[in-house]
């Protein structure tokens, strides 16, 4: 789901780039608000987390590579505007350092993994779990499909972003001048693999943390002290 | 044992499995993540390379790319996992380095 320069045309990037400033803008002021000292470390272990999972490239046989981005969990421990931190944090590490996603497409890409998907999953899994016990089964069962539904709009997202351009930007005969697939084949391709395969391995991760915290450490999914 | 100490034990765990992330993929025989092929990649699959994508691909210079040394693409895998552990260690310091300091200015004491 790491667009890599040059999939993107200028207008996208752009847009993504403004967009995401007020988001990252709200994010700092309400974590300064929220976010107390002892809840750092574990906000600097959420964006390890999600760092080094995003390295596990799970393979269709024969065909492409998707990961878990380990977004959603961060968001039910620490609420999704410090998780929309550490996924940035994770993903510009990524993109300067190992070319993994563009320094062009970091807006979008931030726009895609760092801001729906936590959001979506965060919201997700605080309507299911309502009212819940800490200890709750349906805890489990509303992390795993947060994490589900998040990671998936966020592969939807990209996929219409990876779609649009050859509708924006193209020669006169036609051929792209970006990513040259369009919205049919990006979509289905984006969407598909993520509903088949991908999205089942982000539902997993985000109910196991949950599964294991409700053990160690009830405290953390209780959900009172997240960063709203 | 504290929390942090079992979950960052957990970090590591996951840095010296990461490997798997390369060497699965490879036994699979699966490809690039999709939309995320290099410029001969893409002239492979669609005959072209849109002028764009030739223009703005190679614009950043990644010091350790795709995790691995630059002039390590040819090793053998044990190389190349290697790398991709140093690379989970590297890139998780830095992350964590980065959380810290922006801790420093937004949490107040």
């Amino acid at each position: 789901m790491h667009i890599p320069d040059g999939y993107l045309g200028p207008a996208t990037c752009g847009i993504f780039y403004v967009i995401m400033l007020p988001i990252w803008t709200a994010a700092s002021r309400i974590v300064k608000r929220t976010l107390k000292a002892r809840q750092v470390p574990v906000l600097a272990i959420g964006a390890a987390f999600s760092f080094v999972i995003m390295m596990f490239n799970v393979p269709i046989p024969g065909g492409t590579t998707g990961h878990a981005v380990g977004g959603v969990i961060v968001a039910i421990l620490l609420g999704p505007w410090a998780a929309c931190i550490a996924i940035t944090v994770a993903l510009v590490v990524q993109a300067l350092l190992f070319g993994d996603g563009g320094i062009t497409a970091l807006g979008a890409n931030c726009f895609n993994m760092a801001f729906v998907l936590p959001f979506v999953g965060y919201y997700l899994y605080k309507a299911i779990s309502y009212n819940a016990p800490v200890d709750s089964k349906r805890r489990v069962i509303a992390a795993g499909a947060a994490g589900y539904i998040g990671i998936n709009m966020a592969a939807l997202l990209t996929g219409i972003e990876f779609g649009l351009q050859p509708l924006l930007h193209h020669t006169a005969s036609g051929q792209a001048l970006y990513c040259p697939y369009g919205l049919k084949v990006a979509v289905l391709t984006m969407a598909g693999e993520h509903l088949l395969i991908f999205g089942w391995v982000e539902a997993i991760v985000t109910a196991l943390v949950v599964k294991y915290l409700q053990k160690q450490s009830p405290g953390l999914i209780g959900g009172r002290e997240v960063a709203q | 044992m504290k929390l942090i100490t079992k979950l960052w034990i957990g970090i590591a765990a996951l840095v010296i499995l990461s490997p798997l992330g390369l060497i699965l993929p490879g036994y699979f025989k699966a490809g690039s993540a999709w939309g995320e092929w290099g410029a001969d990649e893409i002239q492979k699959l669609t005959g072209y390379v849109p002028g764009g994508l030739a223009k703005f691909a190679s614009l950043w210079n990644a010091p350790l790319p795709d995790y691995a040394f630059r002039g390590w693409e040819e090793k053998g895998l044990g190389h190349l996992s290697l790398a991709y552990i140093v690379s989970a260690a590297a890139g998780i310091l830095i992350v964590v380095i980065i959380m810290l300091l922006l801790a420093r200015i937004l949490v107040k004491k």
